[in-house]
């Protein structure tokens, strides 16, 4: 297997369990590569890569930009707040104008969910979907599952809890369609109100006590609150969510074995996970953070590839 | 159909390396100041099996012998399909003396990628190319070996074969030819 089956990365739905593999395994090459002195391989030298960011995203951005200037392509940058979109610009118009610049792949981030299947249908550039609105955010999974196999020498029939906001997280559905796709066990925990109605038909487990999922799992992955897309009031106060869902120190020490803390960022500190476990000895935060850029690297290598 | 004819058996095998490995010797001695780079995927066997036998040969156990892949310097992506191998240089190659090793020199393709995959190590002071065979006809590029195994003149669509201990049960070298 040595070509994505795909010639977007619109969501880890459309992937096949050969496709993440093959992706995982050039993150390793790629890891290697950002350890060395010398960064950047020349690999997309001929690639032009406009990162269109139609919603705020610090980790995502700045991850993907280095991961196209260390394989040497060129680069763009689109955000919505500088921009004719607020002057009333279609999707298509904004995208089309951009690719009349001979723009190759299109980087996109947008809050309506399938605006990056949209795009694909509609622009004859390779898309990469880097978060559509509550739907999915496949390169978080594809990282997250990087650290995992990095941290436990594989995923196939390894415990992910995935705790939290699971209504409105895109990490969550693309993590729950890649860890299933690798063989893991998922559980989603969180209160009744952030459940999404369909959560049964994913084939997941569904927990509402956090001691009792963080006793299952081998994996616990703490989502944030997702204040800015919660138009109604999901529970009482952030307090009562803290004292019911938030992962601090003594919780963490009290479990029978020694799990890892997983956590997307941004980080509510003190609210989904207190400051002493997100920079303790089981987190694996930053470590996140870093294989971030290995796996972009390797599906904007992989993708470029493709025909 | 392939039809195989065999240019090196186990026994000239062993004798081409052991050549080759006194042919360093006589120019880098104690090779305190050189290092072996084999290129992936086929040219680390060959890069180990010398350091294996410098090693015998001159008894002392701390040469140097890293791997470097190519692929993301190379000039056919997006033509071929590549999949990387593992790159492990745990040594400092600035003003080392270098010897890339690979197993067949052809186009001389792979040579230009590693040249440059292995600046990105930093600057060597010298560097020698050292192949088991050199299919001297067929090269793209103005790239030549210092050190070679066996020189054979080789048409395009014929492939060479070389075969480990190791990985495929003998060390063999084999033509096949289509006809």
């Amino acid at each position: 297997m040595t070509k994505l089956s795909t010639k977007h990365l619109l969501g880890i739905k459309e992937l096949t369990a050969d496709d993440i593999n093959l992706i995982l395994t050039t993150a390793e090459s790629f890891k290697e590569v950002i350890n060395r002195p010398i960064k950047k391989v020349p690999s997309l030298r001929d690639i032009t890569i406009a990162n269109l960011f139609f919603e705020n995203s610090t980790r995502t951005k700045l991850s993907f930009e280095l991961a196209e200037k260390r394989l040497s392509a060129d680069v763009v940058n689109f955000s919505s707040a500088s921009s004719s979109v607020k002057k009333g610009e279609t999707l298509i118009d904004t995208v089309n104008n951009i690719l009349a610049m001979k723009v190759d792949m299109v980087v996109m981030r947008h809050p309506n969910p399938g605006a990056a299947v949209f795009l694909s249908k509609h622009i004859d550039a390779k898309i990469v979907n880097a978060g559509d609105g509550a739907h999915e955010h496949p390169t978080q999974a594809l990282l997250d599952a990087f650290s995992i196999k990095e941290k436990l020498g594989n995923i196939k029939g390894k415990k992910i809890a995935i705790i939290g906001d699971v209504l409105h997280s895109r990490v969550a559905l693309s993590n729950i369609f890649c860890l299933q796709k690798l063989g893991a066990e998922v559980m989603v925990c969180g209160p009744t109100t952030l459940m999404p109605k369909y959560i049964h038909s994913l084939g997941v487990k569904v927990e509402h006590n956090l001691r009792k999922a963080l006793e299952w799992c081998d994996v616990a992955n703490m989502l944030r609150i997702q204040l800015e897309r919660q138009d109604i009031k999901y529970f009482p106060s952030l307090r009562e969510y803290t004292m019911l869902f938030g992962l601090n120190k003594e919780l963490l020490d009290s479990l029978t074995k020694k799990i890892i803390v997983m956590h997307p960022g941004p980080i509510n500190r003190g609210v989904e996970i207190t400051s002493d476990v997100a920079d303790g000895s089981q987190s694996i935060i930053l470590e996140q953070v870093e294989n971030g850029v290995a796996v972009r690297m390797a599906v904007l290598f992989l993708l470029a590839g493709r025909a | 159909m392939m039809k195989p004819r065999i240019i090196l058996d186990s026994k000239h095998f062993e004798i081409t390396v052991t050549r080759l490995c006194y042919q360093l010797i006589e120019v880098h001695n104690d090779f305190s100041k050189t290092v072996i780079i084999g290129l992936q995927p086929r040219g680390i066997y060959l890069a180990k099996r010398i350091q294996k036998k410098l090693q015998e040969i001159l008894k002392k156990k701390d040469i140097k012998c890293g791997s470097l892949d190519t692929t993301f310097y190379r000039d056919d992506f997006r033509q071929k399909e590549l999949v990387p191998n593992a790159t492990l240089i745990d040594f400092i190659i600035e003003w080392k003396n270098v010897i890339l090793v690979d197993d067949v020199l052809f186009t001389g393709r792979t040579i230009r990628a590693g040249l440059d995959a292995m600046l990105a190590f930093g600057r060597p002071n010298d560097v020698e190319l050292l192949v088991l065979i050199d299919r001297r006809l067929s090269r793209h590029l103005p790239i030549q070996a210092k050190y070679i195994g066996k020189i054979i003149d080789s048409i395009a669509s014929e492939k060479v074969k070389v075969e480990w201990k190791e990985t495929d049960g003998a060390d063999k070298v084999t033509l096949l030819s289509n006809d």
